[in-house]
């Protein structure tokens, strides 16, 4: 609990940070006041459907991507699991550029959405599979890789042959993602599946905490590892499929935020869950406030951000399981 | 649609009764020209004489960019390859400055002439370009003639005074047509002010879409969607620019008269010019 104030206060006040940063100068009083106040003006117009819904979609996005993490990292045992690494979401950006590019998000609004879940679950299937039930970090990362460069391929591979010209240049958003001019529908269009996804993984919480000591154990003390992983499976495909969606594969946050706020929740991956979650809302801000601030009027994408930090921790957690086994 | 198959109708009864009257090619003439590019393939389509050109390229049948398809498919078509376009032993090759480098350099290598026409920045460039495709093809009356349609059209539209109101170009991505470009100068002469150069963002630039929201223009200019769907042109959509476009005029733009340097850029100025006037009639309620 002595964590959980510090972290919310973190995540209202980027919020209110992000919502105050944008190429339009709006002074702070007059942006919040348009905000609530009705009207048709331009600041309203500003602040409800350009900032509103980007600064929404970083806290839910932020929230998917730490919660996923910690899940995965939990019933793993694994710290280098995070599904950006492992190929989950882009095999849920797949699914979404299937969507978009075969007229299913036209026709359907939550087509776009379901295909990116359909994509996250196939991704999330095989790379379980490939890492076997007591896979260990290599196979996992092996596995992870295969799945991720798969994905990517038949990504690329679509949006060249898209009869859209502007198609193939948008390989780098769905590798890398990005925020820049969502609205209100993509707040809609992500947050049904996301609810969902949330449900299952922070039921995961007692668990994991008993998969501490081991499956047999966790058994032992009536937990059902099947259905912990069905929820598992689901909620992260959930939660990454709705997020890539709208905004593109953004990575690392699954890995850094567990990574960084482990030690402070103590050996308690239950608790983690939620940690992770408000601290990966945080860090997904941060990093949404970040290139708007670097780089005003270009779109610099939030993976470039995340992988900057996340690449040089991955190489650190790599090296010292190499000592750990040793 | 209808304005362009007017012009069509309105000039090839002309082309035709040239071709009649003028003289066979004479020696100075290229007898079999290709063109690889769309903008040059409008151009020659419009100016050359009866069999002088032998293909142009395949953007000239797509309807989205194209405002000549029907006359497209009368000419054996290239894709801007090089081995194909030596294979039909041409004597001029009619090429962009922005085609392919590679391509123009093998076939200069191979000994066929080839020009290039750089892309039209302004109505000015396009007069420019109509002579100087006049002058390749050996054809100056037929271009004289062309041009000075050209000029009597651009000038009854321009004759149209009255309050100038404020316009954005707003392209896939966000990016804004400037002054200096030719969608500019295609707002400029039909009576807008261009909103996005006054607030600082000129052609090349993207101008954020909180920035349109805070300009506040009369009139969003939106390029049309291609089909397949994408990312960049969902800004189209958003609903600021939505709201822009509910209960204002709004425009679209038709790529195949806005797209290339040629006579029918004038299509695109009457079109808008229909829309200032509106913009003026409701205002003026």
């Amino acid at each position: 609990m002595r964590l959980a104030l510090p972290l919310l206060v973190a995540v209202a006040v980027l919020f209110l940070v992000s919502l105050l940063t944008g190429p339009a100068e709006i002074g702070l009083g007059r942006s919040l006041a348009a905000l609530f106040a009705g009207g048709e003006d331009p600041v309203a117009l500003v602040m409800r459907d350009i900032r509103l819904p980007r600064a929404l979609l970083a806290v839910m996005i932020g929230a998917s991507l730490g919660l996923s993490g910690a899940a995965m990292q939990g019933y793993l045992r694994n710290p280098l699991a995070e599904p950006g690494l492992i190929g989950v979401s882009g095999s849920a950006a797949l699914g979404a550029v299937l969507a978009i590019q075969t007229g299913l998000a036209a026709t359907f609004a939550l087509g776009l959405p379901l295909a990116a879940l359909a994509g996250a679950l196939g991704g999330v299937l095989l790379v379980m599979a490939l890492a076997g039930p007591r896979g260990t970090s290599l196979t996992l990362i092996l596995g992870g890789i295969a799945v991720s460069s798969l994905a990517g391929a038949l990504t690329a591979l679509v949006l060249n042959l898209s009869p859209n010209p502007f198609a193939a240049s948008e390989i780098v958003f769905w590798m890398m993602g990005s925020l820049a001019d969502r609205s209100m529908t993509h707040v809609w269009l992500a947050l049904p599946l996301m609810v969902v996804g949330w449900a299952l993984l922070a039921g995961l919480g007692r668990g994991l905490d008993a998969l501490i000591l081991g499956e047999d154990a966790a058994q032992a003390m009536g937990i059902d590892m099947a259905r912990l992983r069905l929820m598992l499976v689901v909620g992260t495909a959930c939660v990454v499929g709705a997020g890539t969606a709208v905004a593109g594969a953004i990575g690392f946050v699954g890995l850094v935020v567990p990574h960084m706020l482990r030690p402070l929740v103590g050996a308690h991956p239950g608790r983690l869950l939620w940690a992770s979650a408000l601290g990966g809302a945080a860090m997904v801000l941060l990093a949404d406030i970040a290139v708007r601030v670097i780089l005003p009027d270009r779109d610099l994408k939030l993976g470039v951000l995340t992988a900057l930090v996340g690449a040089p921790l991955f190489l650190h957690l790599i090296l010292r399981l190499r000592r750990e086994r040793i | 649609m209808t304005l362009v198959a007017i012009l069509v109708l309105a000039m090839a009864p002309m082309a035709a009764a040239e071709q009649t009257e003028s003289p066979p090619p004479s020696d100075a003439a290229p007898g079999r020209v290709v063109s690889m590019n769309l903008c040059t393939d409008l151009l020659a389509m419009l100016l050359a004489g009866e069999g002088q050109l032998w293909s142009v390229s395949q953007m000239s049948l797509d309807p989205m960019v194209s405002p000549l398809v029907e006359e497209a498919r009368g000419h054996e078509i290239n894709h801007g390859r090089a081995e194909e376009i030596f294979l039909m032993r041409p004597d001029l090759v009619l090429a962009n400055t922005l085609s392919p480098r590679s391509t123009v350099a093998m076939l200069e290598r191979l000994g066929i002439r080839v020009e290039q026409f750089a892309p039209a920045s302004t109505l000015e460039d396009v007069r420019d370009r109509i002579m100087q495709m006049g002058r390749v093809l050996g054809r100056e009356e037929a271009a004289q003639a062309l041009l000075a349609r050209f000029d009597a059209r651009l000038e009854a539209l321009e004759a149209d005074e009255g309050p100038r109101p404020r316009a954005v170009i707003y392209h896939a991505n966000g990016y804004v047509s400037g002054r200096g470009s030719l969608s500019g100068d295609i707002l400029d002469r039909a009576g807008f002010e261009n909103a996005a150069h006054a607030a600082g963002y000129d052609s090349g630039q993207v101008m954020p879409l909180e920035v349109l929201a805070l300009t506040d223009p009369d009139l969003v200019v939106t390029a049309r969607t291609y089909p397949g769907g994408s990312r960049s042109e969902e800004v189209l959509s958003h609903p600021v620019v939505r709201a822009f476009r509910a209960g204002r005029a709004g425009a679209v733009i038709e790529d195949q008269s806005w797209v290339c340097g040629t006579p029918f850029v004038l299509d695109a100025v009457e079109d808008l010019a229909e829309v200032r006037r509106r913009i003026a009639v409701r205002e003026g309620e």
